[in-house]
């Protein structure tokens, strides 16, 4: 019995009942979502060290064993997955308890933010397929209910199209489990990937693969299901943008990880080949896109779409270093973009706009936000040391090996482009001076704004700790796509004590 | 039988997906609601369409006795209708509020956020 | 306010009235007896819900918040709280979460009774579809007796 397995899901669970509860006391419920997500962090690290120490943990929720009950599972990905879920929440929720207004709190700002955690978290773990989808709509509705969070014309709309699209994504989720249901008989997913290696039709596994690559491409704003993306994660308040850049779409990548290492792995040249096709494509899409914006959120937004296309070109790859590459740049993803998008957050509280042509004069006024600020846009561009540098390093060098010339150069000039959209913001909003008439806009000053320098200071330390520090970090990755590439580690972990 | 009911989705996806592609958001969220339920037929038809008993097992025995239905799909289909239950409760809400700030029912009246 | 939502009809209202308890107790009866027999939280959640909900429609909604008592919203964290916890006792007998727990006592007068986590999951599941179905309907019909107030003024 490995009880660590499924405490990230059940605290975030606890803690969400019990600002529910604490509904009408404001104090109660910031001190509860303060402890909550610092108990999940807590419990997160734990399992990532068992899983370390351990190998593959599994625990059989309410003691149906395997593959008939439900089972929860955590290999070296999913505790990372749940590691950086403890640590953009924990950050998001220390940041709003500051940047949050008292009018947004009344609306069930915490208890949706620990439902959209456990949500999040129980998608990495499940080691069902039904189960995933569960998880999965239970980080939407969280997710919609905080989108919408305070009511604005532009959150109503942003917030239509990101539901139809992901019901949309769902429904197809759904069909596809079970066609595979009615193939292989079971929704254990170390049971199916095991029946379909023996199954006879290939066909219909590949058209299902496919079903699944639309579905979790959708939930992961891959190239050409992004739209939903850029529409609305600059609508809602600042520190639930965060947690969605950090976390949403990251899932769906997490679970095109999953079902294409564990159970689609019979055509892997038709397969992956597409994958690595909508890589490419997503990558320059997005990167594109944000180069035409002048808002500083949404150019944000379409950097997470391109950012996904490099980890799925790791996946797509589909050897051992490029898989280290994906693994390794969801971890350096899911830290920059929150820290960007809480940056600009800070921005908009001292300058009242997420606007480039109306900001300026930023690193005159406030030298230490701008340096924090170019701390994680150097990262996403890949600049040595930072993080950033060694994932597309790993990811390039990966593509060399393989020999996929045309995704190395797409990623370079990708590389690029990044950079050129970094520096667009650091000369618009830091470097140049503010337009006259705009100079005298301040929305809430900088009181009260300690906290949030903390915070992004903090993630800002662990961009820079993860490039020093690459060699532990590497060597975790490795044994993450270790693990991934052997699916008879996780399918012998969950059916083991059958035989 | 199973051709019938795989007319039948297919049916109902393309009745959802004509209802989505109008532009009234009223129309769009029955176009959701058709879409969940072709998704629930799908995964009904697919785990086996046999007339059999409730998979109860009698006092005494340990397995039933003759063809029972798989509960496993039925327990899915009910899981899915509950949380799609959920889900278009809450995009009820969401078009009626939506429609008292944007006051109209039209999905090219929503484009702010696109560009 | 709501004298437009609110159906008018005299037999409808006599007759919620007198429903209101039956279904109530009804749910409760489908809440015991699910596990072993057909019922359980969810269907018991979903008839009291409308027994609440009928009564929203025949009388209104200000008097259906009063027979409710509690925030939709409360019952649901008291709810989700309570299916949480219920799945907390398997781990201190060194069981996974969620492993069904019994209790058997033996009662004078009705003889041995059988109590178990599952009840108390049952209970929780309950309250949980009693406050979400009530959150959504009470809100919803709140909003159109504004907008009908609104528009009565206008």
């Amino acid at each position: 019995m490995r009880l660590e397995v499924a405490l990230p899901v059940i605290i975030p669970l606890f803690f969400g009942a019990l600002t529910l509860t604490l509904w009408r006391w404001r104090m109660a419920q910031r001190v509860a979502t303060a402890t909550g997500t610092g108990l999940m962090l807590l419990s997160a690290l734990w399992l990532l060290a068992a899983t370390w120490q351990d190998g593959i943990l599994v625990m059989h929720m309410g003691d149906w064993q395997a593959p008939f009950g439900i089972v929860m599972v955590s290999d070296l990905l999913s505790a990372i997955m749940v590691v950086l879920a403890g640590i953009s929440g924990f950050a998001t929720a220390v940041y709003s308890l500051t940047s949050m207004s008292k009018r947004h709190e009344a609306f069930g700002y915490y208890p949706l933010l620990h439902l959209l955690l456990a949500g999040v978290n129980g998608a990495f773990l499940t080691g069902d397929i039904f189960n995933l989808y569960v998880w999965f709509e239970v980080m939407l509705v969280a997710s919609f209910a905080l989108l919408i969070l305070g009511g604005e014309r532009a959150q109503m709309e942003g917030a239509i199209k990101y539901v139809t699209l992901n019901l949309v994504s769902s429904a197809m989720l759904l069909s596809a489990i079970g066609l595979l249901y009615g193939l292989t008989g079971t929704l254990n997913m170390a049971d199916i990937a095991e029946k379909l290696t023996y199954a006879e039709d290939p066909g219909i596994i590949t058209v299902i693969a496919m079903l699944f690559l639309v579905s979790f491409g959708i939930k992961a704003g891959a190239f050409p299901f992004f739209f939903w993306l850029p529409a609305s994660y600059h609508t809602p308040q600042v520190a639930v943008s965060a947690l969605f850049a950090a976390l949403l779409t990251k899932v769906g990548v997490y679970a095109l990880f999953r079902v294409f290492t564990l159970i689609f792995t019979q055509d892997v040249a038709y397969t992956h080949g597409i994958l690595l096709w909508v890589a490419g494509a997503t990558m320059l899409t997005g990167v594109l896109g944000a180069a035409a914006q002048y808002e500083f959120r949404r150019i944000l937004s379409f950097h997470i779409i391109s950012q996904i296309g490099y980890m799925i070109m790791g996946l797509a790859l589909f050897t051992p270093l490029a898989l280290v590459g994906g693994v390794f740049y969801i971890m350096h993803h899911i830290i920059v973009k929150a820290n960007l998008f809480l940056v600009s957050g800070l921005v908009y509280r001292l300058k009242g706009t997420y606007e480039l042509k109306e900001l300026g004069g930023m690193y005159r006024s406030h030298p230490m936000l701008a340096l924090l600020f170019l701390v994680p846009a150097l990262s996403l561009a890949g600049m040595p040391p930072l993080s950033g540098f060694f994932a597309k390093f790993i990811l390039i060098r990966a593509g060399v090996e393989a020999e996929a010339w045309w995704i190395v150069g797409v990623a370079l000039v990708v590389g690029l482009l990044t950079l050129y959209s970094m520096m667009k913001i650091w000369a618009e909003v830091f470097w140049k001076a503010q337009p006259e008439e705009h100079a005298n806009r301040s929305a809430h000053g900088s009181a009260g704004s300690g906290v949030l320098y903390l915070t992004i200071g903090g993630m800002a330390a662990l961009t820079v700790f993860i490039g020093l520090g690459a060699e532990p970090i590497y060597r975790m990755a490795d044994a993450a796509a270790h693990q991934l590439l052997n699916p008879s580690l996780y399918i012998d972990a969950v059916l083991g004590e059958r035989q | 039988m199973e051709t019938l009911m795989a007319f039948t989705v297919g049916g109902l996806f393309s009745a959802a997906i004509y209802m989505m592609l109008r532009r009234s958001i009223v129309k769009l969220v029955i176009g959701l609601v058709l879409l969940s339920n072709a998704a629930n037929l799908l995964l009904f038809t697919q785990a086996g369409l046999l007339r059999g008993a409730p998979p109860l097992v009698p006092k005494g025995a340990t397995q039933p006795t003759g063809v029972v239905a798989d509960p496993l799909a039925q327990a899915l289909i009910l899981t899915a209708i509950v949380i799609g239950f959920g889900v278009l409760a809450f995009a009820v809400v969401l078009i009626h509020r939506a429609y008292e700030v944007v006051k109209a029912d039209d999905m090219d009246q929503m484009k702010d956020t696109d560009t | 306010m709501n004298s437009q939502f609110a159906l008018q009809s005299l037999i409808l209202r006599t007759a919620a009235h007198f429903l209101l308890p039956l279904l109530l107790i009804f749910s409760v009866f489908l809440l015991l007896r699910g596990h072993n027999e057909p019922g359980g939280g969810f269907i018991a959640g979903l008839v009291a819900a409308s027994a609440v909900a009928l009564y929203m429609f025949a009388v209104d909604v200000r008097s259906a918040k009063r027979v409710l008592r509690f925030e939709p919203r409360d019952l649901m964290g008291w709810g989700l709280l309570v299916g949480v916890i219920s799945g907390v006792p398997a781990v201190f007998v060194g069981q996974p979460f969620f492993t069904s727990q019994w209790l058997e006592l033996k009662l004078p007068l009705l003889g041995e009774l059988k109590v178990g986590t599952p009840l108390l999951f049952d209970v929780g599941v309950y309250l949980v579809v009693i406050g979400a179905v009530l959150l959504i309907l009470l809100s919803l019909a709140e909003a159109e007796g504004k907008t009908d107030h609104h528009h009565g003024g206008g």
